[in-house]
């Protein structure tokens, strides 16, 4: 049976003519986490805007769910990174959340009692049921982060793309994102994320690091071998 | 009191048609002004209202009505942005700046080849709340269904799209189209209120009200409904200043509007600080207590 939830095959992504990065290959299952590192505009978040269906890939192809990238919206969960127009935005932090129940409620659907109880659930998992009632702009970064987050998680996608959902998160919220991570996973869904932390790899089935080309992919221990770590970052990691 | 405040609108039937226009012309730009704050469209705006001239100049001249006219210059306008930014690669603030000034001076060049136009150019800019007729009530009413249905139909795209267009896009709304529809409810609005504020003050109208209601509200509808009852609170006290002193209606109401920001601000700063204070209070009762 044909499982693969996100497939690439020579794909090369960028604005217009421009190429970041060519030549991606590879495949998930429902389940996998696949963690991008890099530098900044090494391809990272131009990788998730592709399978997401914001950018259009300038050659090769790319499914999700067997269908070609933004045609599934009610499956597929974005979070960009940094949305910090919303800071200045009059929303309670539970208004922000509920917004990851409009891919599925359109434009004229009523929300449901489900849709309140996959909001309440959502706040819950991330913490945010404390500030639900506050206004987004009073809340600190890390709360406006784990706000962000439950938007995506009231998405009840079967695949999620987080552009680097641990930025501006202390450990506590670095550890509750991986926690979240792992139960997603557990039911099932697969996750794509972008980040800059080394640690953020540690669960993950697929690592691909970037430098504006594709310098290493695979499982942790091959993707994050010292040579390969030099070549993108110019270090290596303390052993 | 009543003859100073309530009188000269039952009295005179001019300033009642006025105020009524007013009104509806505060609800629609609350309405769209909140989109237009919360997405940060205010360049747009002002772009349209000035970009309408040179359409409401050449109506004047084929005696067509105004309306038709602002609707041609504001759909141009609105072309023209999207051409420039599409096919010349400029970012959106260079396409509207050109699209802005030129069809300003468009305006200009065609109200300045008539002798008649000095009189009309200054309606055109600073509007005739006072020549407001009872069918202009019908149209400016249509405008504000219109409006306010865009707005209930909408607003689920617009909200997510004045967070982030990511967010809309992969939540399955077509952005451009919602953008363009955003686009052609500002031009509506415009083009329903250029006759009664002008189409220089009409921004005023779309901005300050909306902006107020940011300061205070917690939720978009609430933000609308305070953008509307300052909109209404000014259209009326406006009125009111230009009928006892004998000042320009248009210009007393966006700026009664733009003062009523102001109050909102320094009152939203003095809060802000007394709350400050306020948690710093138990520090310093600490502080007191170890020495």
């Amino acid at each position: 049976m044909h499982t693969d939830t996100i497939s690439t095959s020579k794909l090369s992504i960028g604005f217009g003519r421009h190429t970041v990065v060519a030549n991606i290959e590879f495949t998930t299952s429902p389940g996998a986490l696949v963690v991008l590192i890099g530098t900044n505009g090494s391809g990272k978040s131009t990788l998730l805007k592709t399978l997401a269906g914001m950018l259009k890939p300038i050659s090769g192809s790319v499914k999700i769910l067997d269908g070609d990238p933004g045609k599934s919206p009610r499956r597929v969960a974005y979070l960009p990174q940094h949305p910090i127009s919303s800071h200045t935005l009059p929303l309670r932090a539970r208004d922000v959340v509920a917004m990851g129940r409009f891919a599925n409620l359109g434009l004229f659907n009523r929300e449901s009692e489900e849709d309140k109880r996959i909001l309440n659930t959502s706040l819950e998992r991330t913490g945010s049921i404390e500030f639900a009632e506050k206004p987004l702009r009073d809340l600190s970064s890390g709360q406006q982060q784990r706000t962000h987050l439950a938007q995506v998680l009231a998405r009840q996608a079967e695949i999620l793309l987080l552009d680097e959902p641990t930025a501006g998160l202390d450990i506590n919220g670095r550890k509750l994102v991986a926690e979240l991570i792992a139960s997603e996973r557990a039911r099932g869904v697969t996750v794509v994320m972008a980040t800059h932390e080394l640690q953020d790899a540690e669960n993950a089935n697929t690592v691909m690091l970037l430098a504006q080309r594709v310098v290493s992919i695979g499982p942790p221990e091959v993707a994050l071998r010292d040579e390969f770590l030099r070549e993108c970052f110019g270090f290596t990691q303390p052993h | 009191m009543n003859q100073i405040f309530i009188a000269p609108f039952v009295e005179n039937e001019n300033l009642r048609l006025a105020l009524l226009a007013s009104m509806l012309v505060a609800i629609t730009c609350a309405i769209a002004g909140t989109f237009v704050v919360l997405r940060g469209l205010a360049f747009v705006g002002d772009a349209l209202s000035h970009g309408v001239l040179p359409g409401i100049a050449a109506a004047l001249i084929f005696g067509v009505s105004g309306i038709i006219g602002a609707a041609v210059g504001a759909g141009v306008m609105m072309g023209g942005v999207n051409l420039v930014t599409r096919r010349y690669k400029l970012s959106s603030d260079t396409a509207i700046g050109l699209l802005f000034v030129g069809m300003l001076a468009l305006g200009v060049l065609i109200t300045s080849s008539s002798s008649k136009f000095p009189e009309d150019l200054d309606h055109i800019l600073f509007g005739e709340s006072f020549a407001v007729k009872s069918s202009d009530l019908v149209w400016q009413g249509f405008a504000l269904l219109v409006v306010g249905a865009i707005g209930v139909i909408a607003r689920r795209p617009f909200l997510l799209m004045s967070v982030d267009d990511g967010l809309a896009q992969t939540s399955g709304f077509n952005v451009t189209f919602f953008q363009n529809l955003m686009m052609a409810m500002i031009g509506l609005t415009v083009i329903a209120s250029f006759q009664t504020v002008g189409t220089l003050l009409v921004l005023g109208m779309l901005i300050a009200p909306a902006a107020t209601g940011v300061l205070f509200a917690r939720r978009i509808p609430s933000m609308m409904l305070i953008a509307s009852v300052i909109g209404c609170v000014a259209s009326y006290s406006g009125l009111l200043i230009s009928f006892h002193f004998e000042l320009a209606a248009s210009a007393s109401i966006v700026l009664v509007a733009v003062s009523i920001f102001a109050i909102g601000a320094v009152a939203t700063e003095i809060r802000r600080n007394r709350n400050l204070r306020h948690d710093e209070l138990p520090h310093q009762h600490e502080h007191t207590h170890a020495h």
